[in-house]
């Protein structure tokens, strides 16, 4: 059956056509990925993508070079979704585009870099970008096509402006999906542990045994050390204007996108889940992270923490409201609360704002969000992403390189 | 179907806060969701989302939703009254207590000036 004829079906969609890559994996979008590795190559880096359709932009600004930060544009790099890379640096910086490059080839796919000071200013160095990603776009035509259904998906779910609904619907329907997701073979991730204070025992208790509990365990507390240090706790004015009154409160709506199945494992930024099942994604910084500064997430971080977990398509649950995309993998936008759905209707993928309104049950929201996620996986835009939003956030941070035996740290 | 302009949800059983699911009049509310009593009575006005009390609340007492207690009573609250910043405390966040209680924006501090 061909896409069209799929998406007129909409309700019987079981398989669609995806790419295949040579490390095995599929993915939902053949893009060309450039990559910036300076600030100072940013503008010439847009540049290049500008008006290409397919082709995405990510980068890091910093002069001086971060393991954490190489690490996570690797594993977008050779995401399932990527096809190809161009890697655009100054010419001054620690991070080199051409290193880049050469572990992208390893993986088996198109790769180039370049220093812009070897080429020349903005206009010459953007269009013998625009060359090279021409070629690199031909050369991934060809990439060979494969049956995909749900159980070849790896799905990401965060949370962001959040308010009441999130946590009475948004955030359940999410659950429920990720619970299907998991029956049929798939892969769910959910992270924002700095979301989860207030809950070690409840998250404990969901392990599959007691090696992945003590894991938690240990993922739990180095949370609640870094929130305590740091003095930042994740709720913001507008969670407070929309009704949540604590971040225990705020971290149990949160909680609820995980469904009720066993967790797996926990990953630390750009590891790969090893097998199916639910994965809980850990992004908060490892001991010395005093020494890059502190942040607390923002959503746009968040969602590429995500998608370099593998995640061809991640889910986004709103409350307040948000208009956030991200590059690589396409974003699905939910909102538990009819009104933001209404309001910013351009920008809202799924209303389970519905389900409050006793127009349809949890079960039934779920399988629709499903059904949405198959749609999209099988070649039709997401909102954000027919918007043409393609943020990202790659901050100077430290995560201990977690040990091969950890995941599939390639 | 159970049918009013007051509606508020109960997630769990053990809850002693209902959740506003439109803009509430003081009044009687209908409660949906997991709830004990199938209504309550409202006292004063509760913004869409906000949480009001379903019993009289002693200092100190557990505020509870998803059946957890998601805070402590800062002052008694009587059963009907929006709960929210200004009456109950995180067992975490120690700032939250002190947050505007309809914008959430910070009240401490000369940060602007």
């Amino acid at each position: 059956m061909s896409n069209s004829q799929n998406l007129t079906t909409a309700s019987t969609i079981r398989s669609w056509q995806g790419y295949l890559r040579s490390d095995g994996r599929k993915g939902v979008r053949n893009l060309v990925l450039v990559i910036y590795t300076v600030e100072c190559a940013s503008f010439v880096a847009q540049a290049i993508a500008k008006d290409e359709p397919d082709v995405h932009v990510i980068g890091f600004p910093g002069c001086y070079d971060n393991a954490y930060a190489i690490r996570l544009m690797l594993s977008l790099a050779r995401h399932p979704n990527v096809g190809a890379v161009l890697s655009v640096g100054l010419g001054c910086e620690y991070t080199q585009p051409h290193k880049i490059a050469e572990v992208v080839r390893e993986s088996g796919r198109p790769a180039e870099g370049f220093f812009i000071q070897d080429i020349g200013g903005t206009t010459t160095s953007t269009e013998h970008g625009k060359q090279i990603v021409n070629r690199l776009r031909q050369e991934i035509e060809s990439v060979p096509r494969v049956s995909m259904q749900l159980s070849d998906l790896t799905i990401g779910c965060e949370c962001g402006g959040s308010d009441a609904t999130s946590g009475l619907v948004g955030n359940p329907v999410v659950g429920r999906a990720f619970d299907r997701l998991v029956e049929q073979g798939g892969t769910a991730v959910f992270e924002e542990v700095v979301e989860l204070i207030g809950l070690k025992e409840i998250l404990a208790n969901r392990a599959k045994d007691a090696d992945v509990r003590k894991t938690i365990e240990a993922t739990y507390d180095k949370a609640m050390s870094y929130c305590q240090q740091v003095q930042q706790w994740s709720t913001s004015p507008g969670n407070f204007a929309g009704g949540l009154t604590t971040i225990e409160e705020k971290s149990l709506g949160a909680f609820a996108k995980s469904g009720s199945r066993p967790i797996e494992g926990v990953i630390k930024v750009s590891e790969q889940p090893d097998h199916a099942g639910l994965w809980l994604l850990d992004s908060v910084p490892d001991p010395h992270f005093m020494q890059h500064g502190y942040t607390n997430a923002n959503d746009s971080e968040g969602i590429l923490d995500l998608i370099a977990t593998g995640a061809q398509i991640v889910l986004f649950v709103t409350g307040r409201g948000s208009v956030i995309g991200c590059p690589v993998a396409p974003l699905i936008k939910i909102t538990g609360n009819t009104q933001t759905y209404e309001k910013l209707r351009e920008d809202m993928d799924f209303n389970a704002g519905r389900v409050l309104q006793d127009e349809l049950t949890l079960d039934d929201a779920a399988d629709e969000l499903l059904q949405l996620i198959s749609q999209v996986a099988s070649g039709k835009p997401s909102k954000p992403e027919a918007l043409g939003h393609r943020e990202f956030f790659i901050p100077y941070k430290h995560q201990d390189t977690p040990p091969l035996t950890i995941g599939c740290r390639s | 179907m159970k049918t009013s302009n007051n509606r508020a949800f109960v997630i769990n059983v053990a809850d002693n806060v209902a959740t506003a699911l439109s803009d509430l009049r003081p009044g009687e509310c209908v409660l949906v969701g997991d709830a004990v009593h199938e209504s309550a009575q409202v006292r004063g006005d509760i913004r869409s989302g906000h949480k009001f009390a379903l019993v009289d609340l002693k200092v100190g007492d557990a505020i509870i939703k998803y059946g957890v207690a998601i805070g402590y009573a800062s002052v008694a609250i009587e059963c009907g009254i929006w709960v929210h910043l200004h009456n109950v405390q995180s067992q975490f966040d120690e700032r939250s207590g002190t947050l505007d209680g309809e914008t959430g924006a910070p009240t401490e501090g000369n940060v602007y000036v």
